[in-house]
């Protein structure tokens, strides 16, 4: 939708290769274009402005340093990264534990924001590092947020401490300080406190947080916000700041395309650390937080590590693992593998967003936008109208199978025979690999994008991803590497 | 707010305008979250008009913005109005059909609300809470039933039932998410199957940054959007990216949330949205 900033500074600074000088007007030229794509990404006016003095100001410093025949874009690029990576990850800190037991934790943030999910995947990760956490259902607001929270809890062996029913009966202060005497009596190490979602604006609901908090006296207050949130992220984190206050920041949503600009703002503006990243809708779907990621994903540099990990996500590992072990028995490939690596890759969503953020695809834009993301769901369409025998073995169809199949998939018989031969073709690589060589490594269908065949050529993920030490030159497989 | 009248106040005074004036303008239009496009394009307007005039032409390019399709909910032209409720997570989706369907209820027409979202834990619950409350029934399945056969069963029996309308609550859905926009797709196709979907409202929340315009684009692919709802209007975000949303994809606003209860919604007000995005 966007340039990314890459292009953008590309198209701004590149002509100055030839001329090896970078001057001040340069760097003006290249600042509009920064100011630009931090507001597509929603980082707050303010910043933006005070940023770009930053950034000026080094870069003036930077550039009597700047060598003729250097790649000036790519200095102002790290001159700019490194400030943004500084500003997100500056105040980086681990939570804090209390000396005293149990660690109180209270979350606190927008109505929507993700924080009952979050509280969930907090006490999990939690638990899972040895510790003994309970969940406290203190939101009595939002109809069924307890029943939430309960299955939540359940779902992650988390007992939850939810005395009131909610749905606008209880007292959300009383109910977190009995949890937390809860907690006491039972020896948990520590409390994981849900409140209601409260708009920053409104006095009363921010009076009960402040209640809650002086009640309890969390060890850690945590903000909670989508990574979607606009120019309202300031004025929002301000009101929580100034009103319950918090120590650190969790970013939910990070799964969405958002460019998430909100982040810089808010560590910018209030210097708490970000702390997590919220990014599905399953209890798995967390991670500790990433400044570097993040500052490439606010500049729209593309963001391979997220990209590595949708792809581990969506190609099950124990599919995989079958896969590879069939590949080095000297099994054959077959058109069912083939479906189901095809089902994995719709699954990571579309492909010319994937595709865009894999670095340098400024320059593949043409392509990118010109993938037809119809072709994997006529591919499937396609595989699916065959039967288990013509899958596990496309050399018995015949003419009037293929017709079958064509009438089926609702496509004509030339796609089932193009598709057919691009198959037996890749099955032949495949055999010739297993004996030999390894073309570049992506997951399957990606090496081939842009190309007309599209669904690409099926190679076992599993493999790319589980291999540890070769430094590819493929950044996507180096990223999935260094992942692994 | 503040800010926009000192600077008509300004310019007002002054044949010229600064240049850190016209800054200010762009600056209070950008922080209602208009994006970088529409706000320059409000500027640039300013500035060709003459400064008396420089108001009413800020108000008319926005209101230029604004889509010229019709607002009001339409209705089937008999049998039940199907309306779906759709959008990401957490932006207001269940309230709204809630809220909607009792706006509807009390202007005596007969409503069926259906809980298609089957994902989130208690999200039926949720939607059940409301029906209660508003004394509505509310269709549901089985836990982590299929969403399109709910939505089936309760176009059956809204039909059956001979509800005029059928408010259907769907999961929160990221739009980057094929699989699960491609779920969205068939439990519109399965209604189809009984009756015409008349409408399907995206929910977008007012503290949505541009991203708000990339979901837009989506859904309205995947389902064909009629309207849009803007939540959480009561907050401090004035939901400028609503406009740009209508400019680019006219798509109109046909109502508003404005805060917990059933009764914080409204139609949507065009001249008063203008008057507070500025
Ligand atoms: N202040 C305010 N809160 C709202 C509004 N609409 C919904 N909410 C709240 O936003 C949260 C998420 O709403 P919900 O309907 O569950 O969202 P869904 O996930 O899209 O179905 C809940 O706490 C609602 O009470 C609104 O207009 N104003
Ligand atoms: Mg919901």
């Amino acid at each position: 939708m966007f340039d990314s900033l890459t292009t953008k500074l590309g198209g701004v600074l590149g002509s100055l290769r030839s001329r090896g000088k970078i001057s001040p007007s340069d760097i003006e030229g290249a600042l509009v274009e920064i100011h630009e794509a931090l507001l597509d990404a929603d980082v707050a006016l303010s910043v933006v402005n005070e940023f770009i003095e930053t950034v000026r100001v080094q870069a003036l410093e930077a550039l009597p340093n700047l060598q003729s025949g250097t790649n000036q874009a790519q200095a102002i690029f790290e001159i700019i990264n490194s400030a943004l990576t500084e500003i997100l990850g500056g105040n980086a800190r681990r939570v804090r534990f209390a000396k005293q037991p149990p660690t109180i934790i209270m979350l606190a943030g927008l109505q929507g924001a993700g924080k009952t999910t979050l509280a969930g995947k907090l006490a999990k990760y939690f638990a899972d590092q040895g510790n003994t956490p309970i969940l406290v259902a203190s939101d009595l607001q939002r109809p069924n947020a307890v029943t939430q929270l309960q299955v939540v809890g359940e779902s992650v062996g988390v007992p939850v401490f939810a005395p009131e029913p909610g749905n606008g009966v209880g007292d959300a202060v009383k109910v977190a300080k009995e949890g937390v005497a809860f907690a006491k009596a039972k020896q948990h190490n520590m409390v994981i406190v849900d409140t209601a979602g409260r708009l920053g604006v409104d006095a009363t609901l921010m009076k009960e947080a402040i209640a809650i908090r002086d009640a309890i006296n969390p060890t850690e207050i945590l903000f909670v916000v989508d990574a979607m949130i606009g120019q309202d992220a300031v004025r929002t984190a301000q009101a929580f700041l100034d009103g319950v206050g918090f120590d650190g920041v969790v970013l939910t949503k990070m799964d969405g395309d958002a460019r998430g600009g909100a982040a810089l703002s808010i560590a910018h503006m209030t210097k708490r650390p970000i702390m997590f990243a919220s990014t599905g809708e399953k209890i798995s779907d967390f991670d500790i937080f990433y400044p570097e990621r993040m500052a490439s994903r606010i500049l729209g540099m593309g963001d391979v590590a997220t990209l590595a990990e949708q792809a581990k996500k969506a190609f099950d590992p124990a599919s995989s693992a079958k896969l590879e072990s069939k590949f080095a028995s000297g099994e054959d490939f077959t058109l069912e593998d083939f479906l189901e690596q095809l089902q994995a890759m719709s699954k990571m969503g579309s492909m010319s967003k994937m595709l865009s953020m894999l670095p340098g695809a400024g320059q593949m834009k043409k392509q990118i936008e010109n993938f037809d993301e119809g072709e994997i769901t006529r591919t499937q369409a396609i595989v699916q109208s065959m039967t288990p025998t013509e899958r596990r073995d496309p050399k018995i169809l015949n003419g009037s199978r293929r017709i079958r199949i064509a009438n089926g998939a609702g496509r004509t018989v030339k796609e089932v025979n193009s598709l057919v031969e691009r198959f037996t073709q890749a099955q032949k690589m495949m055999r010739q690999m297993r004996n030999g060589g390894t073309p570049a490594g992506m997951p399957a269908g990606m090496a081939k994008m842009g190309s007309s065949m599209g669904a690409g050529m099926p190679r076992p993920a599993g493999k790319v991803i589980q291999k540890k030490k070769s430094k590819s030159g493929n950044p996507a497989k180096r990223a999935q590497e260094e992942q692994a | 707010m503040g800010l926009f009248g000192k600077f008509i106040a300004k310019i007002k005074g002054t044949a010229h305008a600064s240049v850190a004036d016209w800054d200010e303008l762009e600056a209070s239009l950008l922080e209602a979250d208009l994006g970088p496009h529409l706000s320059a394009e409000v500027v640039r307007a300013a500035r060709s008009a003459k400064a008396e005039n420089a108001e009413e032409a800020i108000l008319n390019t926005l209101r230029l913005a604004l889509s010229k399709k019709s607002r009001a909910l339409i209705r089937a032209s008999e049998g039940t109005t199907a309306v779906l409720v759709v959008g990401v997570n957490g932006t207001g989706k269940t309230t709204s059909a809630a809220k909607l369907a009792a706006s509807l209820s009390t202007q005596d027409s007969r409503v069926l609300l259906a809980a298609a979202d089957t994902f989130r834990a208690a999200a039926v619950d949720q939607l059940q809470t409301w029906g209660e409350r508003l004394d509505i029934d509310v269709i549901h399945g089985a836990p982590n039933a299929d969403p399109a056969s709910v939505a089936f069963d309760a176009a059956q029996q809204g039909l059956a039932r001979n509800m005029d309308y059928l408010v259907i609550d769907t999961a929160g859905r990221l739009h980057n998410k094929n699989d699960l926009m491609a779920e969205l797709g068939k439990v519109r196709r399965v209604i189809e199957k009984v009756m015409p979907v008349q409408e399907v409202l995206l929910v977008v929340d007012a503290t949505t940054g541009q991203n708000a315009l990339a979901q837009a684009k989506v859904f309205a692919e995947s389902v064909e959007v009629t309207g849009l709802i803007l939540t959480k209007l009561d907050g401090s975000a004035r939901g400028g990216i609503a406009l740009a949303i209508e400019q680019s994809l006219d798509i109109p606003i046909k109502f508003i949330g404005t805060g917990e209860s059933a009764t914080d919604f409204a139609p949507f007000e065009p001249e008063i949205y203008i008057q507070g995005l500025l």
